[in-house]
């Protein structure tokens, strides 16, 4: 860090940052925010298992606790994992496909701000008169009468803004992955990653739409007299919980399937061996993305709509174990018959497999509606969705962060301290979560702040909280590796693992702003192993070198962000404030005014004249 | 080739897309006029006090997914070449888009 | 193709909304996007199905809607995806003069939709039909008030197109642009399809 300083301000950096459009950078900022929010779900998560270590505990009770278990979940889910997942997709997918950017560098930036500011403006409740409190699924019931601070506003507005991020990111992606796969590159010859990407970015697509139609009846209900969920007007609280999980089922596949496409490249790489069953991975992963789709209804067993209806979603559930069981399968055949390398990232794929089936066959358990009874609002199913998210989500970001550093930042993180964080998180995990599955099983409910003695709960707490300080002493260790890291790490080459498979691993680490002087011809899948095999030293180009074209930055993406930001505000104050809704207009006028800006300035970009990408190529094959 | 330069000759081959686009121009106009009708049928079925709710209900909807065939396929040129993606994305939002629907219309107040 | 070309009506490409990569990524980007809306309508159409009847003693759809009113708003709107069509098949033939007017006339008719809407809605809230009411007054007002500002938001879309590329002509920087405004526009067409099928007539039905 302190050379690049030395080459450019800290400010230059900053408006770098700030002003960027570039996928690399962008994702340099989702995988930072990401982690800090992921740091912060991780307090909420320790201060929820402190309180729970033992019984009548006071240290933090009731409404606060409530608080911070939402805060916990919405935290996690929206503004960590899924950023994180972002950051991976944006670090990766253009370089994969042989492409220069994304198809819309612009909008990709402004997805990041979105988030940003959304998460922002989320946790702004703490300081003003508290965080939301109805679980991180609000139901209507509970959020329409927790009247007593903005929480709930701040939560629905909040993630409504960093959702219209999400969106455009799906999008971005969808239209990269369609229009910019290099000359050769088939569908059939994308690396998995891309396909995760692809599918991922269809389901962002389609579930997003019915959360944005909930928020907007919520915050209609809670700040505009609308009368959606209001029983006394004729309204239905059951519609939230369909128009919320008609999304959140879809969620969870959105965060799983990039997790499956990074161990997928994992695998491949560290096994020496081709990803076993390609075709059959690829029709895999879009059947789990269709059938997400149909599945909703069993977050909603106990609501009371009848047999049928349980019948059929408790059905569609346990359908899905069956794509999932086939990649389960591949993986393992990948394996078999492999050179492998236990590198870190390889440390956290094989520990995924039996964490994650294990997740798989208690959400089996789970989808069977009678059984469910008895499960639902348990810390079954805590333990349940803990095993896939973690066992799953978590441990592929853990993975591909130290898989893709080398290429994001251009040092490999120290392997040593990896495994370390590893053993401790791996540990911590099973500690925490395992029992969890008991204590559920002899009742313990979920999202209440205490439990009393003499049940048999409180040697599972005990032994639960534990885990958590040793994923704590995880995480800890991970800091300390990416600071030593950057600050004297051993710089990578472009094939950081010398074993890479994809195109990512043939250009420099990091890559320079264009990604490749010359589009690459691609000639079958795995495609940088296949000019390997052959002893190339460079991939085959598929034009001559020239000027390469390229998006100007721009602080528009800030700006717009900023100003829903600045209204969100507004909306939320103006049935107590008189200046609430001149600042939401205000705001309003903020953000559409940037668009309008956006639309009537031409901005054909810039060139990178040949001359200069022929030194730039030089100074990094020297590097 | 974007151009279809299938002759030689410039003022040919923009004789052959002036032509051409005529011609899809016309498709266009017998398609609007189909749609005034379908919306006349439409708006005749509920006004004409005889016919019983179980028939002009499914009727209208019947006519207005036809309606919007029409939009799709002429107006905004779904039917032509270079479609085959959009298509499939607007049927997976139209099979999600059923799939609330339904629910909303059975489950939500069983 | 570059952008900055200066073309003829030989050398205009015959798709030149698709002729440069960006174009391609904008017409497919659009084409995904209204997908997505079709489900974010689709959701407040469900709402508003399972809530058409609670009108919590409030006025009722049948009471309420009135079928010439409608007729004519389907009319306008109808009539201006027809002319939107015309604007394009325009600028397909390079007639950026042609193009702007039947434009132009898009959106008068547009406007005239809007304007229509809004004495509607000004009826109702006389006769006691106010957002706040009911159930149903809440989804009605949603479902055709989220569609009414999407055709808000368009008007002033292809206006700005077209007053800033009034003195341009026809280029490959622009057509994709007026093109994926014109798909914006027929999405809306179809909407409104759906709103006076399921909310007007299958109200006045009753």
């Amino acid at each position: 860090m302190s050379t690049l300083a030395r080459k450019k301000g800290v400010g230059a950096v900053i408006w770098d940052y700030l002003t960027t459009v570039d996928h690399k950078k962008i994702a340099h900022l989702y995988l930072i925010a990401g982690g800090l929010f992921f740091i912060m779900g991780g307090i909420e998560a320790l201060l929820i298992r402190i309180q729970l270590a033992k019984p009548n505990n006071d240290f933090l009770v009731g409404g606060l606790y409530n608080q911070v278990l939402t805060m916990h979940g919405t935290t996690m889910i929206f503004l960590a994992a899924m950023p994180l997942v972002f950051a991976m997709m944006n670090a990766v997918v253009p370089i994969q496909i042989g492409a220069r950017d994304v198809a819309f560098p612009f909008l990709n930036a402004l997805g990041f701000w979105l988030f940003f500011f959304g998460g922002l403006f989320l946790n702004c409740s703490w300081f003003l008169g508290g965080a939301p409190d109805a679980g991180w699924t609000s139901y209507a019931s509970l959020s329409l009468e927790s009247k007593a601070t903005h929480g709930i506003d701040f939560y629905v507005l909040g993630l409504q803004i960093s959702g219209f991020g999400t969106i455009m990111g799906g999008i971005n992606f969808l239209v990269t992955i369609i229009n910019m796969r290099a000359p050769g590159m088939t569908y059939m010859r994308m690396p998995m990653f891309v396909w995760a990407t692809f599918v991922t970015s269809a389901l962002i697509l389609f579930a997003f739409p019915p959360l944005t139609v909930g928020f907007i009846f919520m915050m209609m209900d809670r700040l505009f007299g609308g009368n959606f969920f209001n029983p006394a007007a004729g309204g239905n609280t059951i519609i939230w919980e369909h128009l919320f999980w008609i999304f959140g089922h879809p969620e969870v596949y959105i965060l799983v399937l990039p997790a499956f496409g990074i161990f997928s490249e994992i695998f491949a790489t560290f096994s020496k061996k081709r990803l076993f069953g390609y075709s059959s991975m690829v029709f895999a992963t879009v059947l789990i993305g269709f059938l997400g789709f149909m599945v909703w209804a069993h977050h909603m067993f106990t609501t009371g709509m009848g047999p049928v209806a349980n019948a059929i979603f408790a059905v569609a559930t346990m359908a899905i174990a069956v794509p999932t069981g086939i990649k389960i399968f591949n993986w393992l055949f990948t394996m078999w018959g492999g050179n492998i390398r236990f590198t870190t990232p390889m440390h956290y794929a094989v520990a995924f497999i039996p964490s994650f089936v294990m997740g798989g066959v208690t959400g089996v358990m789970n989808a069977a509606a009678a059984a469910d009874y008895q499960y639902h609002d348990s810390y079954f199913v805590v333990a349940h969705f803990h095993y896939v998210i973690v066992g799953g989500v978590v441990f592929a970001l853990l993975a591909g962060s130290h898989y893709w550093w080398p290429k994001m930042f251009g040092k490999m993180l120290n392997e040593t301290l990896g495994k370390i964080t590893f053993w401790l998180f791996f540990i911590g995990f099973h500690l925490t979560f395992f029992i969890q599955h008991f204590l559920g099983l002899m009742g313990m409910p979920r999202r209440v702040f205490t439990y009393l003695p003499n049940q048999g709960w409180e040697t599972g707490n005990l032994i639960s909280t534990i885990g958590a300080f040793f994923m704590a002493a995880a995480t800890v260790i991970l800091l300390i590796n990416i600071v030593i890291t950057t600050v004297k790490g051993e710089k990578a080459e472009a094939d950081a693992w010398g074993d890479g498979r994809t195109l990512e691993w043939a250009v420099s680490s990091p890559p320079p702003v264009y990604n490749f002087a010359q589009t690459p011809l691609v000639r079958g899948l795995d495609a940088y192993w296949i000019e390997k095999m052959e002893g190339k030293k460079e991939l085959t180009p598929a034009e001559p070198l020239g000027d390469i074209h390229m998006p100007n930055s721009s602080f528009l993406p800030f700006i717009i962000s900023f100003g829903l930001f600045v209204a969100a505000f507004g909306f939320t104050y103006h049935n107590d404030h008189s200046w609430g809704l001149p600042v939401g207009i205000i705001g309003l006028l903020i953000t559409f005014g940037s668009m309008f800006l956006r639309s009537v300035i031409d901005d054909h970009g810039f060139h990178i004249h040949k001359e200069e990408v022929l030194e730039l190529e030089k100074k990094g094959a020297k590097a | 080739m974007v151009n279809q330069t299938n002759s030689g000759n410039e003022r040919v081959d923009l004789a052959y897309r002036r032509r051409k686009n005529a011609e899809e121009m016309k498709h266009q106009v017998i398609s609007f006029v189909l749609m005034i009708l379908l919306t006349l049928i439409s708006f005749a079925a509920v006004g004409y006090d005889e016919f019983s709710h179980w028939f002009s209900i499914p009727f209208i909807l019947l006519l207005a997914v036809v309606q919007v065939a029409f939009q799709l396929y002429y107006f905004m040129h779904m039917s032509h070449k270079g479609h085959e993606l959009p298509a499939l994305f607007i049927y997976a939002g139209v099979f999600v888009a059923f799939l609330t629907v339904w629910a909303f219309v059975t489950v939500v107040w069983w | 193709m570059q952008v900055e070309e200066k073309l003829t009506a030989e050398t205009f490409p015959s798709s030149p909304e698709r002729a440069t990569l960006e174009g391609k990524n904008k017409f497919i980007g659009f084409w995904l996007f209204l997908g997505g809306e079709t489900v974010l309508f689709a959701s407040l159409f469900a709402t508003y199905l399972a809530l058409k009847d609670k009108t919590a003693g409030g006025p009722s759809a049948d009471e309420l809607f009135q079928m010439p009113l409608v007729f004519v708003a389907t009319m306008l709107l109808l009539t201006s995806s027809l002319t939107s069509v015309y604007a394009i098949y325009h600028m397909k033939n390079f007639d950026f003069k042609k193009m702007m007017l039947w434009f132009g006339i898009t959106v008068l008719l547009g406007a005239g939709f809007l304007g229509l809407e809004i004495y509607e809605f000004n009826e109702y809230v006389h006769e006691g039909h106010v957002f706040t009411k009911s159930a149903f007054a809440s989804a009605f007002y949603t479902l055709v008030g989220t569609h009414g500002s999407h055709v808000a938001f368009g008007l002033s879309w292809i206006l700005t197109l077209m007053i800033r590329n009034a003195k341009r002509g026809l280029n490959l920087y622009n057509a994709p642009k007026f093109y994926v405004a014109s798909l914006y526009w027929h999405f809306i067409d179809v909407v409104w399809v759906f709103i006076f099928t399921v909310v007007y007539l299958m109200g006045m039905v009753g």
